[in-house]
């Protein structure tokens, strides 16, 4: 199964750049996607820039919305993710909990729809 | 010769007995809930007019284990969604080549405790799940067992059975590094269902008690397929403990009776000894946890011959044990109700004192009730009235309140 963890944390917390904690913070990040790459569950990943660059886009009745920020106006934000391949929910927990913003914000786990044919 | 024909009661006995067995190695073999749920329905209605006709056969497990599994094929076989299903489909041919004996079904039960009460589920969805598959109990019957409609607890567990399947929640015991987390959760969900039917927060007592049976027979199964798991043991035998007053515990009038009141002769002497004995094969093991302390509490209570024999010494050692494992306001307070038959209400009441910031503890109701015993017994009526007001005023449960305003009228 494939597992998207969403990484939401609230911006401005957490270890800040330019502070003696971002060095190991971030050294967390590349080991835990070394990790992933090692044991062949990762298939994808990435960072977000910050919120303030989000656009949203909806259409309704045809016509084309476009909404200068996220969609949701929640204190946590996304800020990245991990796209895995897990043999089931309990070993995309385990993994997601090893994401070094799960110690700050939070990780949403959620299976990646398989369509038929 | 056709054989008797059994009474529908037999079979529904039959049936319930093997339910959980049966339903955990289908959804183990078919990977899906709710159709290992909708087969063995079939292989029931199957069961109950052949066994009806041609009498019980000789091993009804393996016989509705093979008509599910042949429901499941033929419900497979229907399904749209056909070309998805041909590896289910071919195992379970193979299967129904092999003949199948009762005490080869894989007993499964263990993996599907812990599917149902996984941490990605609710733990009022955790509860009415493990209710329905491993005990059986009719969605009608846990709806009534926790107020709520048919309607309403049969989706709640559509949703669950939903969530489980693509969610990817696996019918597995959980690795070893999880494993005592997760055991934690299962029998935090067995101990809630005991207290459901033992202490009914609300409405009717009568219609629950079966929830105290039913944990019981959960923690025996987790108990039988965990054998070094010590606080398996230590929550059954908590349970029997606790239960094996059950009869005292309550007036003709429905009214509680305190511990102090009991009429000790109505306690259930085999569940005592039994009880007794699975405590004492728990702490053998030497992994003392908090189910084995309230259980060693309880069995000094059983063992003693009246209140004023109890060993309040024990009792208050235990408790103090147990508040260094669980420090919360409940084991603080029965810790400070333990010392005061020990070293007299005063020094109790100073140790309620010492517990936690009043704040805290002002909207508990078992602290006030707690208090005001103490204080009566240290003879501060007026500040004992106080209590049993506060008390009365945050009691939920009937029974509970008629037994503080009783108590209360009672002061001199």
């Amino acid at each position: 199964m494939q597992f998207m963890c969403l990484i939401y944390s609230q911006e401005g917390t957490g270890p800040q750049p330019g502070t003696p904690e971002f060095g190991p913070f971030m050294k967390g990040y590349q080991d835990f996607t070394a990790k992933i790459k090692d044991e062949g569950k990762m298939i994808a990943g990435d960072a977000l820039q910050d919120v303030s660059t989000a656009t949203t886009v909806s259409v309704r009745d045809g016509k084309t919305e476009t909404i200068d920020g996220p969609f949701a106006e929640t204190k946590e934000q996304l800020g990245g993710y991990y796209l895995l391949d897990c043999e089931n929910l309990d070993e995309a927990l385990k993994y997601a909990a090893m994401i070094p913003s799960a110690d700050y914000g939070r990780i949403e786990v959620r299976p990646v729809v398989v369509w038929d044919n | 010769m056709t054989p008797p024909s059994p009474p529908s009661e037999v079979i529904e006995d039959t049936v319930r007995a093997e339910w959980g067995r049966i339903l955990a190695s289908l959804i183990k073999t078919l990977g899906d809930f709710q159709l290992a749920e909708d087969c063995l329905q079939d292989a029931i209605v199957s069961a109950m007019q052949h066994w009806t006709r041609n009498g019980l056969p000789r091993a009804p497990a393996a016989w509705l284990i093979t008509v599910a599994r042949r429901k499941a094929i033929d419900r497979l076989r229907r399904a749209a969604t056909h070309d998805r299903h041909t590896a289910e489909l071919s195992h379970l041919i193979d299967l129904e080549n092999q003949p199948i004996e009762a005490d080869v079904i894989p007993d499964k039960r263990l993996e599907m405790i812990f599917t149902c009460c996984h941490p990605a589920l609710d733990r009022s969805v955790q509860v009415a799940l493990t209710l329905r598959t491993l005990g059986g109990l009719t969605t009608e019957e846990i709806a009534h067992a926790f107020l709520t409609s048919p309607q309403a607890m049969a989706q709640r567990l559509v949703r669950a059975k939903r969530k489980i399947a693509v969610a990817g929640i696996p019918y597995v015991i959980p690795d070893a590094d999880v494993l005592p987390d997760r055991l934690v959760a299962v029998l935090q969900v067995i101990y809630l269902i005991f207290n459901e039917g033992y202490a009914a927060t609300s409405g009717d007592r009568l219609t629950r008690v079966a929830l105290s049976d039913e944990a019981i027979r959960l923690a025996r199964i987790v108990a039988l397929l965990m054998p070094d798991a010590a606080e398996v043991r230590g929550l059954l035998a908590l349970m029997l403990l606790h239960d094996s007053r059950r009869s005292a515990r309550v007036d003709d009038a429905k009214q509680m009776i305190p511990l102090s009141d009991q009429d000790r002769s109505l306690w259930d002497k085999h569940k005592i000894t039994e009880g007794t004995a699975i405590l004492k094969s728990a702490l053998l093991q030497q992994r003392v946890g908090p189910y084995q302390l309230q259980a060693a509490i309880s069995g000094v209570h059983a063992a003693a011959a009246s209140w004023d024999t109890t060993d309040w010494q024990e009792i208050t050692s235990l408790y103090g044990l147990l508040y260094q494992m669980q420090p919360t306001p409940v084991v603080g307070i029965n810790h400070a109700v333990a010392l005061s038959y020990v070293a007299g209400p005063d020094k109790a009441l100073a140790q309620l004192d010492l517990l936690a910031s009043p704040d805290a503890l002002a909207k508990y109701q078992p602290y006030h009730a707690a208090r005001a015993d103490l204080l009566t017994r240290a003879g501060d009526i007026d500040a004992a009235r106080r209590a049993y007001d506060a008390a009365i005023a945050l009691s939920e449960n009937q029974q509970e309140r008629a037994f503080l305003m009783a108590k209360c009228a009672a002061l001199p």
